[in-house]
């Protein structure tokens, strides 16, 4: 094939759904027809999931085989409020804002693609605001935890010492994502608004968006390991 | 987007961003390849570092206790940090970042890498990770010894050389290099897969692009093993976590941590460090594959075969990690499955290996001094890959485990076979660079040299491993089962890895000398097909191809072509433009 003057290439009519795939893939044209810069974030979480992934896995295996007492999430991860004890109340209340967060996002992207930069602007910015509410309140958890339950990342009072090294690691790495994306989102709004995309066009604005959806996506998987199990 | 629009704009380059000054020019440059000689020089001189390392390990073990300059931590401090700079910051950091670099734009016919600016922080960053593992050797209690494996627990106790600074810095520094590698990385399988020129596909690109391609993505997915234990490590140290570190009795006293797991740690570890392998390993395959097939004047044998062989290495490495860990203790049907998954990588492995052969068969060899190392890597890679496969199984390598035999087997397929390739690439492809040969004489000198000094060096130490001499042993003492004749070999391993040391300043003194003095090469001097030597100017400029963008007819291996003039026809030669031979007692002598 590669000797073969390359209109052959295009020649699929005769050839199988596999032979026509791969076809696709090695033709004389951008193997995925998208930008260069949504192409890159692809593979940067890709390259991204496969940390978190490790992350976890390494968490349930050290879970898995400590044998100190593993501390109870319902209890720990519980709050008082007016004199009701509810488990798992804050945290309920943080995965719903950053799910929340994910829908202004996909909102922006579409109204970015419609050329309405004010209100692609303003769902940026919502956006951004929930995530920080987001990280606001896991500084509020960590707190409490560190404060009123003495737990450590070398030690805590219910059980195994592993239960604080591995939920500030991650949830750390994961706030550290979140950070990272408030600022990317502030900083992405700011440029739109300026009309820095006028020409080149927003997708800019759903790369962006790739990326907020991992993170939330990582937390959905943080918070049943973490959480539920 | 389509490509049209894709060639329209960047046919539309710019003359006013070329950059003027000395800085732009050759430091803050985001030319790619600026960035691939910055990356190449840094790379090469911590390498020099690091043969210096190995040179002391030797004086070590072949005259124990002749030179008082080496204590055992220090022994120890040179093995680690020797390993640890040859794997990683010399030949993950030259084959990609150096070579990487370079080709992957001329080769496909694009002006620069997709992202360039990411591209020249890349390089920035790789060499702050440098500069943080170099620091290592100034702090105090100096580097960390604790093997390039870093295995905890004892990576981080005290009782091991360089378990204060000197192991923090390591772990920060690979951290920091893998940063920099993402980068990079990022910008190589994009610029592959979307910055092509007309005409590129996929399965005409030169197998050098198809091994750093791959390479690549194993080590986008390979590194964040190495970077979270890292990152574990770094908390076991600082703050006092037990993620490697089981409860553990030192000297009489009970310490801090307890039910860790320093098993996770290996397998973390392996599963970063087996990909690794092939991440210095399929570049290498593909650079020798076209190295091989120009000075042999003769198109690869089976190029699909070899494209896919790249692939199935690429994703068997994957699954074969746990081959480094027979003697940590594993499940006899894990054993089991990875002894099987390993010796099936042979598979595709010896493919390549047989293909290689069939396409030096009958062919026009010219014995350049590329060739030369071309054809000693096909000698040291066998070796080593057959020991490879004796250590893959499970009962051949228990009784062979942290002897002398490992230390043969992966340096003869890891470390010369990679080096071999390197110094055919750079051979190769130095006139590309500078308009100018490396000096013939020297070359071959350097190639004897080597060549023959590698084997003087890692043969006797197959012998040694079955002898049962364990390795990172400061010195062996008297025992009972190593007779005195040992001593002698290693003696001998040692002068002549001295030797090969000094070969070595000979190809640093031709690499200086020929940039300024060597022969002319003038265009195209090994009338090679592939698409790099076709540029507008030579050696390419700013931007590579002038006005407008090369269109691509043909794969790049069209070598010898019956009924054609010359013997080779350039990627970028269109089918009417070929020159046909014309006289008939030509043809008709084919016709027969």
């Amino acid at each position: 094939m590669p000797n073969d003057d390359h209109k052959k290439d295009h020649e699929t009519n005769n050839t199988s759904s596999w032979q026509s795939v791969a076809n696709d893939w090695n033709a004389d044209k951008q193997s995925f027809d998208m930008p260069w810069g949504k192409l890159m974030m692809w593979i940067f979480l890709l390259s991204d999931t496969f940390i978190f992934s490790i992350f976890l896995t390494s968490y349930m295996s050290v879970r898995m085989t400590v044998t100190a007492v593993w501390p109870n999430p319902s209890e720990v991860f519980a709050l008082t409020i007016a004199g009701h004890h509810i488990p798992l109340v804050l945290i309920a209340i943080m995965t719903f804002i950053l799910i929340t967060s994910s829908g202004t996002m996909a909102m922006a992207v579409n109204y970015a693609y419609q050329g309405n930069k004010q209100k692609t602007v303003y769902l940026m910015l919502a956006t951004a605001l929930l995530g920080a509410s987001f990280i606001g309140m896991q500084a509020f958890e960590w707190t409490k935890l560190i404060v009123e339950e003495g737990i450590r990342p070398w030690g805590n009072p219910m059980g195994a010492n592993q239960f604080g090294a591995a939920f500030f690691m991650i949830t750390g790495f994961h706030g550290l994502h979140v950070s990272a994306g408030v600022i990317y989102l502030t900083v992405i709004a700011k440029r739109v608004y300026q009309g820095k995309y006028d020409q080149k066009g927003y997708h800019i604005v759903e790369i962006t968006g790739l990326y907020w959806h991992f993170v939330d996506l990582v937390w959905v998987f943080i918070f049943a390991f973490f959480y539920l199990w | 987007m389509t490509k049209m629009e894709n060639v329209a704009i960047a046919d539309q380059v710019d003359e006013s961003s070329h950059p003027t000054t000395f800085m732009s020019k050759y430091i803050w440059s985001q030319d790619h390849k600026v960035i691939a000689v910055q990356y190449s020089i840094t790379a090469i001189a911590v390498g020099l570092v690091a043969l210096v390392l190995s040179g002391m390990m030797r004086l070590q073990l072949g005259f124990p206790n002749e030179f008082s300059f080496i204590d055992p931590s220090s022994y120890l401090q040179f093995v680690t940090m020797h390993g640890m700079i040859m794997v990683i910051y010399l030949l993950t950091a030259l084959l990609l970042g150096g070579f990487g670099n370079y080709l992957i734009p001329l080769m496909i016919g694009a002006r620069d890498m997709v992202f360039p600016f990411l591209n020249m922080l890349s390089y920035w960053i790789y060499l702050l990770s440098v500069l943080v593992l170099l620091a290592s050797f100034f702090v105090s209690g100096g580097p960390t010894g604790a093997g390039w494996t870093l295995y905890p627990p004892q990576a981080i106790l005290s009782g091991t050389p360089g378990s204060g600074a000197g192991i923090l810095l390591m772990l920060i520094s690979l951290a920091i290099f893998i940063v920099a590698f993402t980068m990079g990385g990022l910008n190589y399988v994009t610029t592959i897969l979307q910055a092509r020129t007309k005409g590129m596909t996929l399965m005409r690109m030169p197998l050098t692009l198809w091994g750093i391609f791959v390479a690549t993505i194993l080590g986008l997915l390979a590194f964040p093993a190495l970077l979270v234990s890292a990152i574990m490590m770094i908390f076991d140290k600082v703050v006092g976590t037990s993620f490697f570190m089981p409860a553990i009795l030192s000297l009489g006293q009970t310490l801090e941590h307890s039910g860790g797991s320093p098993i996770l740690f290996q397998h973390l570890f392996w599963f970063f460090g087996h990909p690794e392998v092939y991440i210095v390993a399929l570049p290498a395959f593909g650079m020798v594959s076209d190295v091989i097939s120009v000075h042999a004047r003769k198109n690869i044998f089976g190029y699909r075969m070899m494209v896919w062989a790249i692939i199935a290495i690429g994703g068997l490495s994957f699954v074969v990690w746990a081959h480094h860990m027979y003697v940590s203790g594993m499940n006899p049907y894990f054993g089991f499955f990875f002894a099987t998954t390993t010796l099936i990588i042979a598979i595709p492995t010896a493919l390549k290996v047989y293909n290689w052969l069939l396409t030096l068969w009958r062919g026009n060899i010219h014995l350049t001094v590329p060739m030369l190392f071309a054809i000693g890597f096909i000698f040291t890679f066998t070796h080593g890959g057959l020991t490879g496969l004796m250590l893959g199984n499970v009962i051949i390598d228990l009784p062979l485990s942290d002897t002398f035999f490992v230390v043969a087997h992966f340096h003869m397929v890891m470390g010369v076979s990679p080096i071999m390739v390197l110094f055919a690439a750079i051979y190769h492809w130095f006139p590309l660079l500078t308009g100018r040969f490396l000096n013939n004489k020297l070359g071959k000198f350097h190639f004897w040299g080597t060549f023959l000094g590698t084997y003087a060096i890692y043969l006797p130490m197959h012998y040694l491993g079955f002898l049962g001499v364990p390795r990172r042993y400061y010195a062996m003492g008297e025992t009972d089962f190593i007779p005195e004749s040992a001593q002698t070999l290693n003696a001998g391993i040692t002068v002549s890895a001295i030797i090969v040391g000094l070969v070595q300043v000979v190809f640093i003194f031709n690499l200086i000398w020929s940039t300024f003095k060597g022969k002319k090469s003038g265009r195209n001097p090994w009338q090679a097909t592939s698409l790099e030597w076709q540029t507008a100017q030579f050696p390419p400029g700013h931007g590579n191809w002038g006005k407008q963008l090369p269109q691509v007819y043909r794969w790049a291996y069209d070598y010898s072509v019956p009924k054609v003039k010359d013997d080779f026809i350039p990627q970028n030669v269109a089918p009417r433009d070929v020159e046909y031979l014309t006289d008939d007692k030509n043809n008709n002598q084919r016709d027969k």
